[in-house]
């Protein structure tokens, strides 16, 4: 949803970003509106996770340039915590196993931490069980998943679910899913997507890194930008996605570099 | 007749006053003049031996320890705090001298006596004898012969053919005297068929700088069950070395779970052999160190028949300046084809001056047997703390959170409920930094 009055949510101006010395992102700005879903695609290596990890403040991708406003202050001044106490929210494409802690105490002790920084209301053992039973249900999720560890053994689509229930559990205003449809079927895809667009607000913003169109059938961004030797170097509307599904990247990198050579 | 004069002057110290036995069970007073013999003919271990490489015991080896004085024992109060609430029957001795004041043995059933040795030994004689300083080798160990020489009394469990013991039996084992050494001892017999659960326990009362030098037999017999927790947990200036012997039956299946979290100085010794075919082992180890202590971990895991199955995982969480050592030895024997081995070593250092040794040792002399071993040595997973960083939690709480998880997996799968409760409450307390 595009509002040209509405809030700048996150406002990146030449990112640059170095992982072990070289630097993957060489350069990237983009403007998040509140309301809007922006998808950010492009081909392998193309510097998409790095710049999705980046902005959740990753200690191994190291910020080398440009700035970073979120909600007007600098995000790349905070540790990783407060960047999500702040509203931030990174739904990793490969969610991290931790064996011994058991996802409910997890789930609970992410929310209560979040909403004491928010001046919200924290939830015992027993209001919390209740109030993630419900958040479940929405994803289509087996209680059975929260007294298992974090993760640990789940199928790479009960990863995703728990990625996002987190992220409805966590409420942020930017949500930042870095190829949350990999790995899914058909049906995993469509529940997960509802479950993403439940969360979704007027006043919050999506940033879909993608590889395929096929999750945008459900979730439908504002905007789509293509993401190339670490800039973006192409945005259009939703129309743009499926361009891209027909066609390719190439046409849009050999446009680029005709771009660049005149 | 008196001890002949040993040739350590820390050995000597330890046998001072020590006279054999008149009277009694022979082949008891054979067994310990024998020890005697090999406690004054072994030497002291120090690093230079293999065994003791990473372990220096010179500061156990300054101390003169005497014998217990006969003192008044702690009230009821003060040691039922340590009886975990399932372990109806438990015995409990106070500096080595049996407590039957403190004890608890009513109510179980047909088939099953948890008693002291000296007891036992006028009842059940012919079911000890065949075991006790049977299984562990006095004849090579030091403390392992210094323990049997000394041997007077000891906690006795036994469990009748095809008879279950329906609740964990506990065995504690009080320090309360400052420079004091004593020598627990505890044998466990299971029949065939029997099942029971034993926990091993020692406390300090008080921070006494004392020794503990124990030996703890176990015979499971042709398909028996046997769990044993080994819970250590004396004061932070208590000298700890003890020996653990396991034999297991054909079919027989022993659950080992220990765990260190105390003492200055601490050896743990388990020695676990199959001596029938299709035996089972699960042996499970968690040091929980900080400050200066040094806690050392051997264990043998003897597959000497066919088909046999063991499964070890043991965990040390150093803090401090602290040093943990683990030798992991697995032993398959010629002839012990089909035997399956899985041995984990895994190691968390809470401080830049904490360390580890950590060694397995496999020697496999039969062909057709799959054996697999692994170890680590680190901090955390520094992609874990990130996960968790990224969902609000602070750096020092998702350390701690880590750091208790490392821990759980092995208490997680303690048989008594509420020791899991209150050794989570300890790993907690100990390892987890001011938010």
């Amino acid at each position: 949803m595009i509002s040209a009055n509405a809030n700048i949510l996150l406002g990146v101006r030449g990112l640059r970003v170095k992982v072990a010395g070289v630097e993957i992102v060489t350069g990237v700005d983009l403007t998040v509106r509140a309301g809007e879903v922006h998808a950010v695609m492009g081909p392998n290596g193309s510097g998409k996770s790095t710049f999705a990890k980046a902005l959740a403040g990753h200690p191994a991708y190291e910020v080398s340039g440009g700035s970073v406003a979120f909600d007007g202050h600098d995000l790349l001044a905070l540790p990783p915590e407060e960047r999500a106490r702040a509203g931030l929210f990174l739904g990793f494409q490969y969610p991290v196993e931790i064996p011994g802690v058991l996802n409910s105490a997890f789930l609970r002790l992410a929310y209560n931490t979040v909403q004491a920084a928010r001046g919200g209301e924290e939830l015992d053992p027993l209001e919390f069980d209740d109030y993630v039973r419900e958040k479940m249900k929405l994803l289509d999720m087996d209680p059975g998943f929260l007294d298992r560890s974090v993760n640990d053994g789940f199928s790479g689509g009960e990863k995703k679910r728990n990625e996002i229930l987190q992220m409805a559990l966590l409420d942020p205003r930017l949500a930042i899913l870095d190829e949350t449809d990999s790995g899914l079927d058909i049906d995993a895809l469509r529940v997960v997507a509802n479950g993403v667009n439940r969360v979704h607000g007027p006043g919050k913003g999506i940033v879909l890194v993608t590889h395929y169109q096929r999750m945008l059938n459900y979730i439908v961004p504002d905007y789509v930008h293509v993401m190339e030797g670490g800039r973006i170097i192409k945005t259009g509307g939703k129309e743009l996605a499926l361009e891209l599904e027909n066609r390719g990247y190439d046409w849009v990198l050999e446009e680029y570099r005709a771009r660049a050579a005149a | 007749m008196t001890a002949v004069a040993a040739t350590h002057p820390y050995v000597e110290a330890l046998l001072k006053g020590y006279e054999t036995p008149q009277g009694g069970v022979s082949w008891l007073n054979e067994r310990r003049a024998a020890a005697l013999e090999r406690a004054n003919a072994l030497a002291v271990p120090t690093t230079r031996e293999e065994e003791w490489r990473f372990t220096d015991i010179t500061p156990l080896t300054k101390v003169r320890f005497g014998r217990a004085e006969a003192r008044a024992r702690p009230p009821i109060a003060e040691v039922a705090a340590f009886i975990a609430p399932e372990a109806t029957a438990h015995l409990v001795f106070v500096d080595g001298i049996f407590a039957p004041e403190l004890s608890a043995n009513a109510g179980l059933p047909y088939g099953v006596v948890v008693t002291h040795l000296t007891a036992a030994l006028e009842t059940h004689a012919a079911v000890i004898e065949p075991h006790l300083a049977r299984h562990a080798a006095f004849e090579r160990e030091l403390f392992v012969a210094l323990n049997t020489c000394h041997l007077r009394d000891g906690a006795f469990v036994w469990i009748a053919k095809n008879q279950t013991c329906p609740t964990p039996v506990q065995v504690l084992f009080l320090s309360t005297q400052d420079g004091t050494a004593s020598y627990p001892r505890a044998l466990i017999v299971a029949e065939a068929g029997a099942a029971c659960t034993l926990v091993e326990d020692y406390v300090s009362l008080g921070e006494s700088r004392h020794f503990t030098a124990a030996v703890t037999e176990v015979a499971a017999g042709e398909g028996a069950r046997v769990q044993h927790v080994k819970l250590q947990r004396e004061g932070r200036a208590a000298f700890h070395i003890a020996t653990c012997a396991a034999a297991l039956a054909k079919d027989a299946r022993y659950d080992s779970h220990t765990v260190t979290l105390g003492a200055r100085i601490s050896r743990h010794n388990l020695d676990v052999v199959q001596h029938g075919e299709g035996a089972q082992a699960r042996i499970d180890g968690l040091a929980l160190i900080s400050g200066r202590q040094l806690a050392d971990t051997h264990t043998l895991m003897d597959h000497a028949r066919a088909s046999g199955k063991s499964r070890q995982l043991h965990k040390c969480i150093v803090g401090g300046a602290a040093h943990a050592v683990f030798n992991g030895k697995i032993m398959v024997r010629p002839g012990a084809q089909l035997t399956d081995s899985a041995q984990e070593s895994r190691n968390l250092l809470l401080s830049d001056k904490a360390c580890v040794d950590t060694k397995p040792q496999l020697e496999i002399f039969a062909d057709d047997v799959k054996c697999s071993h692994g170890a680590t040595v680190g901090q955390l997973d520094q992609e874990q703390v990130f996960y968790l960083k990224s969902r609000g939690l602070s750096e020092t709480r998702a350390r701690n959170l880590l750091t208790y998880a490392f821990g759980a997996e092995v208490i997680d799968r303690l048989p008594v409920p509420s020791l899991v409760e209150q050794l989570e409450e300890t790993v907690l307390a100990q390892t987890q930094a001011a938010e």
